[in-house]
This record gives C-alpha cells, structure tokens and sequence, in this order.
C-alpha cells in the first residue's frame, strides 16, 4: 500500500498551485507591510500594471512568450525525468543563430527570414544541448551538473564572439549591428490592427508569441501521440521498463535533449529577432531558469506551461512596474517572485499533503 | 463459524494473550483493506496469519508495528489496551518485526547493524561489546550463528534474514512478527528458520508468522488465522485442519492444487543455447556456461533459488544482456551482442518475455492499461499509420479484446497499470506477450504475487500456450509451481543447471537438494 498522498488530478492541478501562490502572495504582503507599504496598493499596482492597459498586457505577453519556449523545454526534458536546466545557455546560442542568420543572409521578406531564424535558433539550441545530452547518454555525466556548467561556457563564447567577431569596428557595445529594418517582425498592435483592435504600440510582444503557442501543440502532439512521445514517456516513468521494450536509452536521452535544446533555442526569436533586432550579451535575461519555475507549476504539461508562463508574466511586468511607481526596492520584487518560485516548486509538497488530508477527511465521512 | 471459534477463544483468559486486536478496521481511499478484524494471539505459540495477496495480512501488520493507524479498533498487548502511532511504540511493546524486504545496511557489519538505531550512548564501544556478548548467547542457544564482524552484503540471504531477527531480540522483542520469510530462502534454509523459531517459541517468545504456504503453515505453527478480502475468516487449531481446508477458508470456494494438464507432444527443437557465460559489472560470474534445449510443445521448468542465474538466463534469452556462447532458434544462430542484438529484435524473431519483476520491468505502472499493452511492440504497423502519428483507438480497441480475453478486472482500459491487482497487472502482461503466437515464450514467476484464482487462471493460459506448439521457458522460485507445470525440470545453482529431471520422476527433496548445490 502506498503512504503517498492521494488527490484527485483535477484538484492536483489546480487547488494546489493555487494555494501555492496565494501562500506567496499572503507573505510577500507581509513583507511589503513590514517595511512600510501598503500591500493592497502594491497588488493594485501590479494587477493595473501587467493588465490595466494594453501596453502593460503587451509587456507581460512578451516575457510570457519568453517563458513559454523555455518552460517547454525543461517540461520535454523532464518527461523523460532529464533536469535541463541549461535553458539559459541554450537559448543564449539560439540567440547566436537568430544573429548569424539575420545578419548575414539577405531576406526578401520577415517571415522567410522567421521560418529561417526559428530553425537557426533551434539548430543552434539544439546543438548546446546535444554535447550533456550525449554525455549523459554515453558516459553517465549528470545531466543538471553539465548543462549548468555549459551555460557559464555558453555566456563566454557568446562574450568572446560579440566582442570579437559580430562587434562592428569601432562600436564600444559588445552587441551585434542591427538586423536589417525589412525582416523586422510584425509586432501585436499591427496584427491586432488588421482586425480592428487598437493596441499599444509600444510593447516588444509579437508574432512570435503565435510561434510559442503553437509549440505548445506541437510538444503536446509529440508527447501524447506519436511513437516517439510514447517512448519518451516510457523512458522517464521506468528505465528498466523502456530497455525491456526495447527503448533505446541512448537514442531517446540524446532525442530529448536536442528537442529540449531547440525549444530553448528558439526563445530568441522572440527576444532577439523580436525585441532587441540585435544581438546583445544578455538576450536571455534569466528565462532560462524561470523556465524551471514554469515547467513546475505547468506540471510539465504543454497547457499548464501557458498559465504559469502568465503568471511570471505578470510577475515580471507588475514587478517592474511596482519597482517604478512606489517606493518598494527593485529587490523586493525579485524576492516575490523568488517566494512564488519557492513556494511552486520546492514547496510543492507543504500544500499537497493538506490537501491530500482534507480530501482524505472529506472523503471518509 | 467464525462466531463459534470467537464463543471457543473467549475461555482463553486475557493474561495468556500475547497480542489481541478487537475490531480493527483500515480502509485506502475505497479500498477496505481490513474490515472489523478481530485475533487473538496466545503468549508462547507460533501463530500463523495465511491469505492471499491482497487479503490484508500486511496491513494488519503494519498496523500492530505503528506503520499505519486503523481507522477504528483497539490493541491490547500483553492484556493492555496499547497506543502504537509509530513503530517505536511497538518496540517498546516489545513487539519486533522482521520484513520481507530486508532493511540492513549493506556496508555495515553484522553487529553494527543490529545496534543500529539502539545505541545505548553517543559511543559505539559499550554498545558493540553489549551486542557481541548477546549475539554469542543466542548462537548458542538457537543456532542463531552470522559471524559479527561480516559485512552483511557479504552475507547470504539466509544470514541476512538471521540478522534482522537478531536485531529484534537485541531490541527486547518479546513478540516476533515474520513476513514472508521463506520467499528468498532454499528448502534447507527454510528448516533452518523454523529450528529457530521453534527455540525461540520454547523460551516464550510469541511468534506471528505470515505466509502463503500452506505447509509452512502445518510445520510450524500452533495455530492459524485465515484472512480473505480484509476480513479475518477463521481461526483454527493447526493439528485440526488441512491444508485443503485452509486453501478453501483463503478462496472461498473450492480450489485445485494441480494443474489439469495432458501429457506433452513434444515436437522439433525449437530453441537451443549453449555455453551462455555472463559476467556482471563487477565482475561477479553469473553464468557459467549454461546450455538448453527447449522443443515445440514443452514447457521446461528452471528451478532454484532466487539469484542463482536464472534473471540472467531470461536477460540473454530475452536480448537484454551480452553473453558469451550462442543461442539458436529454429537452427538459425541469433546475434549475441552489436546493432542487430536487443529485444526489438528478439521479438521480431518470435521470442516473447514475461520478465520476472513486472513492476520494474514488465509494465509501466504510471501508463494507463492500453498504453501498457502496446509496450515492448509499438512498432507494430497497425499501431503506426504512420511516423508521426500513433494510432491510440486502435491500440485501446486491442486492448478491450486483451482484456476480455484475458478475464482482466477491471475491464477499464483507462485504469493505470499501478491501479491493478498483482494478478491483473500480471494477465495484461501475459495477454502482451501471448496473443502473438510466439514461438518461444519466456516466462519469469508468472504467478508472484498472484492470489489463488489467478495462479489458476494464468497456469492454464500456459498450459494451453504449450499445446497450440510454442517452448515454454519456466523460471519459478515457487517448487509447486514448476513441478505442477514442467514437462522437464531443470535445477540452476550458482549459475550453472545442477541437472535435469522429469517431474514424475523426482520429487521436492530431491530438488531441494539441487537447488543448494548438492548433487
């Protein structure tokens, strides 16, 4: 019999992650009383902030897309019990391969140049995560020690190159020149436009956000109805299992991770093609590691990576705006969303066990 | 007929009581796992707890050690209402337990395991010295002997166990709780066991000892309770029952202990191995040059005790493991190791597997029943339309005929595997691996952790199996189990055949005898 605590999946997926961040929330409010702020006006502020205007919807929908690419690729790692936590490097090479491919081949048109820098981006993730993935295959190195160690080598190449080869002579920024203004890409407020709905204009979010969407299917496809999916699947509930099936662990660890790896990748094509049109040294700006925190909350289901990467959307957006307006330090905002992280992930069990014991009581009466 | 031998046992007076349970009741979730049971257990016997897999026995244990607490009911030992929430509790009730699944820490000696968690002070050296003193007493005393300053990963299985029985006594344990003991033991060790509970018994110690071999039941014990589906059933003086009886008390009905079968109309040579040597990673022999021939039509049984080499045996068959020597089928010499080696192939080919442990390797417990009956062939092109579709309808339509075939319940292909009884989960994989005609079938303890109606059922499934012209390969620990179903018998110890047999020419002693490696 197992003493493990047992909750029906709805309640799994929804009362817990809910509780969770309702916790988070109830002491980041204590700490905003405790130094003096009024943590009603602080939720006003951010809830006005990320969803009071377009402009501030514009600005959590762009970092959601962030988000969503590199909690997919820590949600199709984990499928197969594989930690990546390397999303941060590999979305910084993807960002090189966006780079490479806007700079140096000239595009007729921007979504030649999308279809062109999506698969650049990929490729260039991809390839990042092949090398741990590969040792974790073949040799049995740690797949959270070696992608974490090449995401400090994947900031020095990427360092090395901007400085030294995309640089362009006599600028002091370690950035690469601007794209070209033709393969720019079609921001909200013009896509909205052609249906009539007015929206800021100022806001980075763009037709990327469509890309990540769709991903979300396409893993969702990959997981849930393809062979592949199913000996991914397989492979991360029972290793012993998947050999006797004749699953190959090798193959489908080194599958993964380049799936894993692309999918990271590509969140450059929103940030790098999208926003910044250039490539510059930090173009991730930790949504690799928040990616981690999303993939958790989203219970590694492509769907639930969509509302988590909202939530630290939102986070991201009203915090900054909070950070703005009041006088609560820009810290205080990193320790909310370190508090919902926690309280998301390593907390997770803290919540599940009374739950599970509510249900419990509820059910035996 | 329970009522009359409460009305019997009430005489009993309280202070003879080792261990009373009144009403005691557990349920998880809707699963009742003990339902209102009541048992009297009398201070210096051995007393017996028998039923099927499922039928509570190890839930009403784990509640009188204070791993679980009922839900409603009360425990009285030694005549006191007791409170056990934890099992420090029950041993400081004197009550110790000895598992199924020894909980010893390998790298650690012998007495260092036994002080473990009962050290009598921040240093080792008294308690050591304490511990070595008594482990030489009960030596003496039971044939209780394990070297102290062995390492107990060095130790045998058997040794093992007398270790964890130690570390019971040294802990004051008045009353012994024995779970399964015998599943991992030989014959002889198996003796052994019960010379020693028959010792202890005589100092008056109280002996509860859980199983489901009946003739362990009639060897040893005094008396014996009978539990099926939660509920406690009866309780009887052993020297007044039977062994057939008890069986009946456990089902609930009336049960065959042999297998019907007719004789085997062996045809040709359908499978072949020889010279099959495997050594494991750390360089441990694990075969030792083993060959065997199996025909069309026959079902060869490999006995021994568990560890012998027979999980390798299955491994190379089976395409899981590297081995020196060859293996034929059908005359045709099949890769032993490369790129065309693995069990994708070795299926291909028509060698099907029921691996032993189907938790770990057999079934995926976490994937719904459907997904579980495609594994191991989700290659198959009616699964695979194409490349990048799988088709699910088809493989849940296949799935409900397994099911129904196979008498699986419930018929919820929906239901993950880890929600299945052990005989269940056990039909889904033989309906996997049976349904494609194989020739050779590879069958790893098809019945453990079966109950009694399933162990029937699936017998006759490989019974049937063999008629319609497919080699069997039977690797059981379960002695009954291969001499009811083997057309041959062949003994494995230390990862070589002992010899071989025919089972109406050779009896349990005899292979006792093999399987502990004397000829």
């Amino acid at each position: 019999m197992s003493t493990k605590a047992r909750i029906p999946h709805w309640a799994d997926v929804t009362l817990v992650p809910l509780v969770s961040i309702a916790l988070a929330f109830v002491i980041s409010a204590v700490l905003i009383w405790a130094i003096g702020e009024s943590p009603w006006d602080a939720v006003k502020m951010m809830v006005e902030g990320a969803f009071g205007s377009s402009y501030g919807w514009g600005y959590t929908l762009y970092y959601a897309t962030n988000f969503i690419f590199t909690g997919l690729a820590v949600s199709v790692a984990f499928q197969a019990r594989l930690f990546n936590i390397g999303g941060e490097g590999q979305a910084a090479l993807g960002g090189l391969g966006v780079a490479l491919v806007c700079l140096y081949i000239p595009w007729p048109h921007w979504s030649v140049a999308l279809v062109a820098a999506s698969i650049g981006a990929a490729v260039f993730g991809a390839a990042w995560a092949f090398i741990p993935g590969y040792l974790q295959a073949k040799r049995g190195s740690h797949i959270v020690i070696t992608t974490i160690m090449f995401n400090f080598i994947a900031a020095s190449v990427l360092g090395y190159i901007l400085v030294n080869i995309l640089r362009p002579t006599g600028s002091m920024d370690p950035a690469s020149p601007r794209f070209a203004p033709e393969i720019a890409l079609p921001k909200l407020h013009e896509m909205l436009a052609l249906v009539g709905i007015p929206f800021s204009r100022v806001p980075p979010v763009n037709i990327s956000l469509l890309i990540a969407v769709g991903m979300c299917f396409v893993v969702w496809y990959l997981l849930w109805r393809t062979r592949l999916g199913y000996q991914i699947r397989a492979f991360g509930e029972s290793e012993p299992a998947a050999e006797y099936a004749g699953i190959s662990p090798v193959r489908i660890t080194i599958y993964v991770m380049l799936i894993s790896g692309g999918l990271a990748g590509m969140m450059a094509v929103n940030s790098v093609m999208g926003e910044q049109q250039r490539l510059v040294l930090n173009a991730v700006e930790g949504a690799g590691f928040i990616g981690i925190a999303v993939a958790l909350m989203g219970r590694n289901h492509p769907f639930g990576v969509v509302l988590a990467a909202l939530l630290f959307g939102f986070l991201y957006q009203g915090g900054a705006e909070l950070a703005l307006w009041t006088a609560i330090p820009r810290e205080l905002i990193v320790v909310i969303q370190a508090l919902v992280i926690l309280f998301t992930g390593a907390l997770d069990n803290m919540v599940r066990i009374p739950i599970a014991r509510a249900f419990a009581a509820v059910r035996a009466r | 007929m329970a009522l009359t031998d409460t009305a019997m046992r009430q005489e009993t007076a309280a202070s003879d009581l080792a261990i009373e349970l009144r009403g005691i009741s557990k349920a998880f979730g809707s699963v009742q796992a003990n339902k209102d049971i009541s048992i009297r257990v009398k201070r210096g016997t051995i007393h017996g707890i028998v039923g099927e897999n499922g039928a509570g026995k190890s839930t009403l244990m784990s509640i009188l050690f204070g791993f679980y607490s009922a839900d409603a009911g009360e425990i009285y030992v030694n005549g006191k209402l007791t409170e056990i929430p934890d099992s420090l509790s029950a041993i400081k009730s004197g009550i110790g337990m000895v598992f199924q699944h020894f909980k010893l820490v390998d790298n650690f000696t012998v007495l260092e395991n036994v002080i473990l968690g009962a050290e009598d002070s921040g240093l080792l050296r008294p308690s050591l010295a304490r511990a070595r003193g008594l482990l030489k007493d009960l030596a003496r005393e039971f044939e209780l002997n394990v070297n102290p300053d062995a390492k107990v990963e060095d130790l045998s299985v058997g040794h093992q166990q007398r270790v964890e029985i130690l570390k019971a006594l040294y802990r004051e344990a008045d009353i012994l709780i024995l779970d399964e003991p015998t599943g991992v033991l030989t014959p002889s060790e198996a003796d052994h066991l019960f010379r020693i509970l028959k010792g202890l018994k005589e100092q008056g110690k109280t002996i509860i000892l859980i199983t489901h071999k009946l003739r362990e039941i009639m060897d040893v014990t005094d008396e014996v309770s009978v539990m099926r589906r939660g509920e406690m059933v009866a309780t009887r003086v052993t020297a007044e029952t039977n062994p057939t009886e008890l069986a009946e008390l456990m089902v609930g009905r009336k049960v065959l202990l042999r297998v019907e079968k007719t004789p085997a109309k062996p045809g040709a040579e359908v499978l072949r191995a020889e010279g099959l040597r495997v050594v494991d990673s750390h360089g441990v022999e694990r075969l030792r040059g083993v060959s065997l021939d199996i025909r069309a039509g026959e079902i060869l049984g490999i006995a021994g005790v568990a560890g012998n080499g027979q999980s390798e045996l299955l491994e190379v068959l089976a395409g899981l493991r590297e081995a020196e020597g060859q293996v034929w089928l059908r005359g045709e010499a099949l890769p032993m190791s490369g790129a065309k080696f693995g069990p994708l192939s070795r299926r291909k080919q028509g060698i099907a597997h029921v691996p032993e442990d189907r938790h770990r390797r057999g079934l995926v417990l976490n994937f719904h029943a459907w997904e579980n009956t495609a594994f191991g062939y989700h290659h198959d092109a009616r699964f695979n339309p194409s490349p990048w579709r799988m088709d699910n309808d088809a493989i849940r339509e296949d799935t409900r005929g397994k099911m129904e075939r196979f008498d699986v319940r419930p018929p919820d292909c929906w239901l993950k595997a880890s929600g299945f009884s052990g005989g269940n989960q056990q039909k889904i994989v033989l309906a996997r691996e049976m349904e494609r005609n194989p020739e050779v079938l590879l069958v790893g303890q098809p019945t453990r952790g079966g109950d009694i109606g399933a162990i029937e059922f699936i017998h006759q499934q490989l019974i049937n199996l063999r008629d319609q012209g497919t080699a069997v390969l039977l690797v059981s620990v379960e002695l009954d189990e291969i001499l009811a179903l083997s057309d041959r018998i062949a003994v494995m110890f230390d990862g070589r055949i002992m010899g071989e047999r025919m089972p109406d020419e050779t009896n349990a002693q005899e292979l006792g005898l093999l399987m502990a490696g004397m000829e």
